[in-house]
């Protein structure tokens, strides 16, 4: 298969210089993987502000620089992205805001061009598109040291002759260029990308149909239409997010037309531009690069590494190593922390007692609001922790091999390697879980992680499992093999339930083409501390922005219902929560979950549950009247072995604990998930749907169990 | 034109240049934006240590892709 270009429909844009704002805006763009948050983080400092682009979970990214003279520089970090042609929701954004199709981001002025000068052809195919933008384009060459060591030789001054613009060479984690980078950032006689290459010649005539319509329907500067007209031919199944402009009418109307046409004729028209595109930098590359003798030092030592880490052995193993150290630092580190702040945070409400006269507004300050904001920061050390591992693991190029090696297992049931991470973290808390999440660059396959996360037995779910086990099977009679044995199979039903659903989501519900696992394994980095740390404080920072504030609102709103209606003065607590809303709401609930074995007052620690798992057992030692309420507690246990129904049968049965703990696996009882859910989906449909189809199989499990088990006489 | 056969049949550790590409779908037109285009030499580097994805050198970098894929992309064995 071969291309034949005419090179006469070439065209070349002339430079023009733009004058200069105050404050310029700097879009700054690269692919993964190419240091682009380091230089950013490099070049604004803390001088960050993070936030969502509305309606798509894509993260945005505003900085402010400061030129050598002190004048302020605006840099909008996009999303990481091999092309303008978007997979995925970040590309799609990185595409959008460029393109001025956003109409929530203006489109910058300039635009700053990261590229990873070890591996320059690949890089520059982003580039090359982005030099079509007719803007002015500033080109930073990071990663100069690794390209030094890897004998490439790069010419700066040919790359700048040839491309018309600023070249910088930079070590973007060393601090290196930042000064000549910074200068000519604040030129103000930047110019446009001298840019010429040739269009296909089938093609031509399209994209300058294409390219006036653009200019007459969306009133797009020329060069900005021809832009888009070029991209509108490699873009056709491309990603689309909320937020971007539609294309009118007339210019797709074209489009069709000419895609039509290319069909019937066999034009490769989308190829044949890559290919043009690549064809442009290979003559570049071949201009402007030597290759010294063939020392690949770098690459030899990343290769050697991974020998080890994708080896069919040492690669299970290693990968397990750090599972388990992932999950014990979230379980045991995360355990201070958390500890302390719930400590503080009964100390503070005792401390509102002691001054505050007693009544309502007491009450709603102790139990309602400052428990609701301890419920929020609770979560935050398992998400820092979280956090930090993700940001080691990603910066490290580890991410990449987890991936690479768990994908197989995960694509049996419609997955791919990426979900496997935020899945694992699960097992500490679905929150974390589903806010990583967004490593995953696939809509759907990111839609299916969360929506089955929170099946994974999750740290809150321990407390329950243990008082239910702790009543199910004595202490002194059963050997702790058998506890533990009971806990594994708790968290296999889990298991068994996460993969069944995304199994059944990916057949129904999310049916399509199988997702594509086209992925870069970077060569391995050292991990920049100050990146990841400020990953982590952003992501900390995130959740109790986005979801602090709902949780602490339903917080208050459950306090709220297991308070009121007041029962009569001097009512024990066990008196307060069977007469509150909560106490109605179990009775309400009885003739729903009798068929599961709960009676009411399991009902009210259901209800309760919402507020987070781990409540269950508190509210049942207040209902069932227990002094002492830890979950292996005698007392508890006893106070609940002793519980009868009305008829005087006992209501704790084996049977009854198995149902509960079945229950538990699978009911969707967490409003800080939901709360969580809402924020990354951008909508209350998945997680209403979550709730509606987690909680409906729990009902359905523990059905078939407690009828089932009944029947068979136990 | 030499023989040809599927990328996923190509031995680890050897060497391929990019012959043919199937023209239509997300993940072609991806693949040749990453730089997989008739012409490239490529080398199988290694597979997963399930069989499933493999990973390739290609212009410098390293890439996985799913053996569904490599099955429609044909390579000539050589070159390098």
């Amino acid at each position: 298969m071969s291309m034949s270009l005419p090179s006469h429909l070439g065209e070349t844009v002339r430079n023009s210089p733009v004058p200069a704002r105050h404050t310029p805006t700097y879009a700054l763009v690269g692919n993964p993987n190419c240091g682009k948050s380091t230089l950013f983080n490099a070049l604004t400092g803390l001088k960050q502000k993070v936030g969502n682009y509305p309606g798509v979970t894509v993260e945005k990214k505003v900085g402010t620089a400061y030129s050598q003279h002190g004048q302020p520089i605006t840099i909008v970090d996009l999303p990481g992205a091999y092309s303008l042609a978007a997979r995925s929701p970040d590309e799609a954004v990185t595409r959008d805001v460029l393109l001025g199709r956003r109409a929530d981001t203006t489109a910058p002025d300039r635009i700053l061009c990261i590229v990873d000068a070890t591996n320059l052809e690949r890089n520059l195919y982003l580039v090359h598109q982005i030099m079509d933008l007719g803007r002015p384009v500033i080109l930073v060459l990071n990663m100069m040291d690794l390209a030094a060591k890897a004998r490439l030789h790069i010419s700066i001054d040919k790359l700048e002759k040839e491309l018309g613009i600023p070249v910088i060479p930079c070590e973007a984690s060393q601090g290196k260029g930042l000064i000549e980078l910074k200068v000519a950032m604040s030129r103000s006689d930047l110019p446009l990308p001298r840019h010429s290459w040739t269009i296909p010649a089938p093609i031509a005539p399209a994209v300058s149909e294409l390219q006036a319509s653009l200019v007459d329907h969306s009133r797009k500067s020329a060069l900005s239409a021809r832009a888009e007209a070029l991209l509108l031919l490699t873009d056709q199944d491309s990603v689309r997010v909320a937020g971007s402009t539609p294309l009118d009418a007339r210019t797709l109307g074209i489009l069709h037309t000419w895609q039509k046409r290319w069909e019937s004729e066999g034009t490769d028209w989308a190829g044949s531009l890559v290919s043009s595109r690549y064809e442009a930098i290979g003559r570049l590359c071949a201009e402007v690069v030597r290759a010294g003798s063939a020392d690949r030092s770098a690459a030899n030592v990343s290769d050697r590494i991974d020998e080890v880490v994708t080896h069919p052995v040492w690669g299970w193993a290693i990968l397990g190593v750090i599972m388990v150290a992932l999950f014990v630092s979230i379980f045991t580190f995360a355990e201070y922390p958390m500890t302390w702040i719930d400590d503080h945070v009964a100390s503070l409400s005792d401390w509102v007692k002691g001054v505050m006269p007693e009544g309502d507004l007491r009450d709603l300050i102790t139990d309602g609001a400052i428990a609701g904001v301890g419920g929020v920061v609770v979560f935050l050390p398992q998400i820092l922790i979280l956090f930090f591992f993700i940001g080691l693991l990603e910066s490290t190029g580890y991410m990449a091999r987890a991936a690479f090696i768990m994908d197989r297992l995960m694509s049996k049931v419609g997955l791919n390697g990426k979900s496997f991470i935020p899945l694992l973290s699960s097992h500490a808390c679905a929150i974390p879980g589903i806010m990583a999440t967004r490593t995953i660059e696939d809509p759907k396959d990111r839609l299916v992680t969360i929506l089955v996360a929170p099946l994974m037995s999750c740290s809150a779910r321990l407390p329950v499992y243990l008082l239910m086990i702790a009543a199910l099977v004595p202490n002194d009679r059963v050997p702790v093999m058998t506890k533990v044995g009971i806990m594994f199979g708790l968290y296999g039903v889990g298991y068994f339930g996460v993969f069944g659903f995304a199994w059944l989501f990916k057949r129904t519900l999310f049916k399509g083409p199988p997702p594509v696992m086209i992925m870069e394994l970077p060569p391995y980095r050292m991990p920049r501390m100050r990146d990841v740390l400020m990953h982590m404080v952003e992501r900390g920072g995130l959740f109790l922005k986005r979801a602090g504030t709902l949780i602490l609102a339903i917080s208050i709103m459950l306090w709220f219902l297991a308070a009121y209606p007041k029962a009569h003065d001097g009512a024990t607590p066990q008196e307060q929560m069977t007469h509150s809303f909560a106490g109605k709401a179990g009775h309400a609930l009885e003739p729903l979950i009798k068929p599961l074995g709960f009676d009411w007052q399991i009902g009210i620690g259901l209800v309760a549950s919402f507020a987070a798992r781990e409540v269950f057992v508190s509210t049942m030692g207040v209902v069932f009247n227990a002094q002492d309420t830890g979950e292996e507690s005698t007392p508890l246990r006893q106070a609940l072995l002793a519980a009868k129904w009305p008829d005087g049968r006992q209501l704790f049965t084996p049977l009854t604990c198995v149902s509960l703990m079945l229950f538990y696996v699978f009911a969707m009882q967490c409003i800080s998930t939901i709360v969580i859910v809402k924020r990354e989906t951008n909508s209350w449909r998945w997680p209403l749907f979550q709730l509606g189809y987690m909680t409906s199989t729990a009902w359905i499990v523990s059905f078939l169990v407690y009828q089932g088990g009944r029947a068979l006489g136990f | 034109m030499a023989e040809t056969i599927p990328l996923s049949g190509l031995a680890v550790g050897s060497s391929a240049v990019l012959r043919e590409f199937p023209k239509t779908g997300p993940a072609f037109l991806r693949m040749r934006e990453m730089g997989l285009l008739p012409g490239t030499s490529l080398k199988l580097v290694r597979t997963a240590p399930l069989g499933d994805p493999l990973e390739i050198e290609v212009r410098g970098y390293r890439l996985t892709l799913r053996r569904s894929e490599a099955d429609a992309v044909r390579v000539e064995p050589g070159g390098r």
